[in-house]
């Protein structure tokens, strides 16, 4: 499992490469992030950051049955088209690989300390927080048992 | 007994502090404690920390509610909630 956070950019072939597999690995699920529309500049919270992936990342291996994981966000100035994250996924099936790859993107939307500042032409501001986001973490909470 | 305070993003920038060591009463030893301590500074301090959904708190890097209790040398974090992916 690797959990990272760099300022500079990744390549998602040699991640894909990297990511360990043996005999019994049937699928590499992977999803990359990119900067849309607007410049930005992404703040993070140093130490934080990385805790919050790897509790992401240790929940989504109980969950699923997960070989091996590479997430990588990065941080600093960002252009629109630039690579923001990858969460790479191996498993022995698709169904696993998937559904992890989904769960940690959800989660690291809610749960890791990032902060987006969108530089627009008539000024920079923070993103807000989206109630979509929450809804997509939230739906991943084991039901409840009934009260 | 003193307790480093951080502050991201938008609080960073309109409070004009990213990091400061506080000196804080034993009394005021909970997030919430604290919370109310930084309040008493001005204007912006009580609109910034208000209570709400617009303010998350950390303590020592991991998410926290306003009744855990701090000791000294504790890293407490003031944050709006998170935009990344």
């Amino acid at each position: 499992m690797t959990v990272s956070v760099p300022p500079h950019d990744f390549d998602l072939a040699s991640e894909v490469k990297g990511i360990s597999r043996d005999g019994t690995t049937g699928a590499v699920a992977t999803f990359v992030g990119l900067v849309r529309e607007v410049p930005m500049t992404l703040e993070h919270y140093p130490g934080m950051t990385e805790n919050a992936i790897r509790k992401i990342v240790d929940e989504a291996c109980g969950r699923w049955q997960v070989k091996d994981c590479t997430v990588i966000h990065r941080y600093g100035e960002l252009r629109p088209g630039d690579q923001i994250v990858l969460v790479a996924i191996a498993s022995s099936h698709r169904g696993d690989a998937f559904a992890a790859c989904q769960f940690i993107m959800d989660y690291l939307k809610t749960q890791a300390p990032f902060w987006k500042k969108e530089h627009h032409p008539d000024g920079a501001r923070w993103v807000d927080a989206r109630e979509s986001d929450d809804r997509a973490a939230q739906r991943w909470r084991p039901a409840s048992k009934g009260a | 007994m003193k307790v480093k305070v951080l502050f991201f993003a938008r609080l960073r920038e309109e409070l004009g502090t990213s990091s400061e060591v506080i000196e804080l009463p034993d009394s005021a030893g909970t997030v919430s404690g604290l919370r109310a301590h930084l309040m008493r500074r001005g204007e912006a301090w009580q609109r910034l920390l208000a209570d709400g959904k617009s303010l998350k708190v950390a303590v020592n890097q991991d998410l926290a509610g306003a009744a855990v209790p701090l000791k000294a040398g504790d890293e407490v974090a003031f944050f709006p909630p998170v935009t990344g992916g």
